[in-house]
């Protein structure tokens, strides 16, 4: 039972990490049907960035408070974040809007490693420590079961960003915007909205999700190297899609889903198939899934079917 | 052929004939001219040619039946691995070559086809992602299958293949002609791959203007369309995955008994990366564009890895930007770049789905 809840936990906390960094691949996917490989990369740069500012701060003013510093961090992982984003739209796909369906798709696979050679030259290949600002020391909630303050951080954060974004794009004179860019260019270009602008706005919210995303997965395991952002980015897009892709509510759920999905899967694959496979297998979970989904249930959970939109 | 020979600068266009000539000769001589720098250039070359058979491949897929395919690397190590476990001591098991190429095609097929089957419905970029799992997805098998039973020896790989036996000849050995006149075995892969690239191209030219690659050009073009005038897309689909897996599996057979072992480090994403950048940089559904694609982006790393390195040390006194780093960065802009400033690639493909000999004959007028 106690491992069933740490499962549950595990999974909680992985998973609002995944949600979060969906949020991003489904926000640009419902305005432009573009699948932006690169953002899982941006969570990466959040991470380094962040790094590369407490490394900072530890040299100047060493005395200064571990949240003050993650905060500071945030302050300026976030704006780097944004802005990479900007140029990325602005450079790579805006001139790509109206070209045939595989080009956009392929510049953005080759923006994905652009970044991650760039950030192969900016930072090495080599693993680097992340300071963790918020304690690791696990508490027992439940006898056997344990959670670590930044865990518990980590959930609330994304819970705040999520509820957050969501009251941006429902309450909001720019949320309107973004809705109505999503459902029909033309026509919100002709109410007035200057979709142009919307679409940039998009990509550069997304990468603030990314860049908190990237410092919370950092934090939590401790490392960060340049190549950290892909496969967390190819998850979160399995998110989006088992959420329904185009839609903010399944990206979140998704997330949440497919991060329990893994750590149950990680947790009991050996049992399951006679010790035949072991942990080393979780990050297969996520591609079945994304299979799967595509196949049996293209509209996701609670998405509309746009499988062959592409 | 014809196209290629039609690329070539200049000449191409006057003397078509007279191109292909030269570009016969040009790859017969190419060994020897790159003997002149050293034996590693012959190795770039022979691996060059790997890619070039890759990028034909890919290019059955991507170019032709327009299927964007991000695990391809999946199959060149399926191929690669069959050659492993039926030619080595992993095993104990040598077989020859000629059993293990068609067994290796086979089973790279058989793959294609179990890709393609569940993915038949999904198109462009969900195509691309689902495909992208299948290839992690087999390079974490690889990894991990040497527990409980060891299978594929896991992220150390597997060591000393068999070479390849021709006819009783072993290409992995030099031939003594005279005293001091040996054929370097580099030189015997060379034309052994030649001549599998030269049959690749004979064979996907032919394909090409065939009823299939008609139907794959139409499918790619509009699927709707193609289907309304009786195309069988499903099959038509199956057997692009099938065949470009076969090139895939034909040329990991080539490459795991040329280097002499495989391991799971040679299949990762950025391969499939790799060789996806050669297809677009040279030009989609172009059997030149593949070619001259896979020569320059696979040549090319390998000139800066021998121009860079001494080039930084005399101007920043160490070196800042690693070969492998290079690789990647001049893979990643030419992707960018070449959608952004060249879509169609360096040798655009021009829509020409038969011979005009063959139109001709039917009475066709251009």
């Amino acid at each position: 039972m106690e491992i069933f809840l740490q499962q549950i936990v595990n999974g909680l906390v992985v998973g609002s990490v995944y949600a979060l960094v969906a949020l991003g691949y489904t926000m640009v996917y419902g305005i432009l049907g573009l699948i932006n490989f690169a953002h899982g990369d941006l969570v990466m740069v959040g991470a380094l960035t962040a790094l590369q500012t407490m490394m900072f701060l530890m040299g100047v003013a060493p005395g200064m408070s571990p949240v003050a510093m993650l905060t500071l961090s945030l302050l300026v992982a976030i704006p780097v974040c944004m802005l990479l984003a900007f140029t990325m739209e602005r450079l790579a796909y805006r001139p790509l809007r109206n070209a045939p369906r595989l080009a956009p798709l392929i510049t953005a696979i080759g923006v994905s490693f652009l970044l991650q050679t760039l950030a192969m030259i900016v930072w090495g290949r080599n693993y680097h420590t992340f300071p963790q600002l918020i304690s690791t020391t696990p508490v027992q909630p439940i006898e056997g079961v344990f959670i670590t303050p930044i865990q518990i951080t980590i959930i609330i954060v994304s819970a705040l960003m999520m509820a957050g974004l969501i009251l941006l794009v429902t309450k909001t004179k720019l949320g309107r915007a973004m809705r109505a860019t999503a459902e029909n260019h033309r026509v919100a270009a002709l109410m007035g909205v200057d979709t142009n602008m919307i679409i940039a706005l998009t990509f550069v919210i997304g990468a603030a999700l990314a860049a908190v995303a990237g410092v919370m997965f950092a934090s939590n395991y401790g490392i960060a190297h340049y190549g950290m952002g892909f496969m967390p980015g190819l998850k979160a897009f399995t998110a989006a899609v088992l959420g329904g892709i185009g839609n903010l509510g399944g990206a979140m759920l998704g997330g949440v889903v497919l991060g329990l999905v893994e750590s149950f899967g990680a947790g009991y694959i050996e049992q399951a198939t006679f010790g035949f496979l072991n942990s080393s297998y979780q990050d297969i979970f996520a591609f079945i899934i994304l299979g799967l989904v595509l196949i049996f249930k293209p509209t996701g959970l609670l998405g509309e079917r746009v499988s062959d939109r592409a | 052929m014809n196209e290629l020979a039609l690329a070539v600068p200049w000449l191409g266009k006057r003397n078509p004939q007279a191109a292909r000539w030269v570009v016969i000769a040009i790859a017969i001589a190419a060994p020897m001219i790159a003997m002149m720098f050293g034996r590693t250039w012959v190795r770039v070359l022979d691996f060059a040619l790997l890619y070039i058979l890759l990028a034909l491949g890919l290019n059955l897929v991507v170019g032709f039946a327009g299927l964007l395919d991000l695990g391809y690397i999946a199959f060149y190590a399926v191929g690669a691995y069959t050659a492993a476990f039926l030619a080595s001591p992993h095993f104990d098991v040598h077989l020859p070559i000629w059993v293990v190429l068609p067994l290796a095609a086979g089973f790279a097929a058989t793959a294609g086809i179990t890709l393609g089957f569940p993915v038949l419905r999904l198109r462009g970029d969900y195509l691309a992602i689902v495909t992208l799992g299948f290839g992690e997805i087999v390079r974490i098998f690889m990894n991990n299958l040497n527990y409980p039973i060891n299978i594929t020896n896991g992220p150390q790989g597997i060591n000393s293949l068999d070479p390849i036996m021709l006819f009783g000849w072993d290409l992995s050995r030099n031939i003594q002609v005279s005293e001091d006149l040996a054929i370097n075995s580099l030189f015997l892969y060379y034309y052994a791959f030649l001549a599998c690239v030269a049959g690749s191209i004979l064979f996907i030219s032919r394909l090409q203007v065939s009823r299939v690659g008609r139907a794959w050009a139409a499918m790619r073009d509009d699927e709707l369309a193609a289907k309304a005038i009786g195309i069988n897309t499903r099959n038509m689909k199956l057997l692009a995955f099938s065949l470009g897996a076969t090139f895939g599996g034909v040329s990991g057979v080539l490459f795991g008994t040329f280097q002499g072992f495989v391991s799971p480090e040679s299949f990762s994403l950025m391969e499939s990366i790799a060789v996806l950048t050669m297809v677009v940089f040279g030009g989609m559904g172009n059997i030149a564009g593949a070619i001259v694609g896979a020569i320059i982006l696979s040549a090319l790393p390998e000139i800066l890895r021998h121009l860079a390195v001494p080039v930084q040390q005399a101007l920043f006194g160490h070196v800042l930007l690693d070969p492998e780093v290079l690789r990647m960065l001049l893979l990643s802009l030419a992707m960018i770049l070449m959608m952004l400033l060249r879509p169609a690639g360096l040798i655009p493909a021009n829509a020409k789905y038969s011979h005009i000999r063959y139109l001709k004959a039917k009475g066709v007028t251009e």
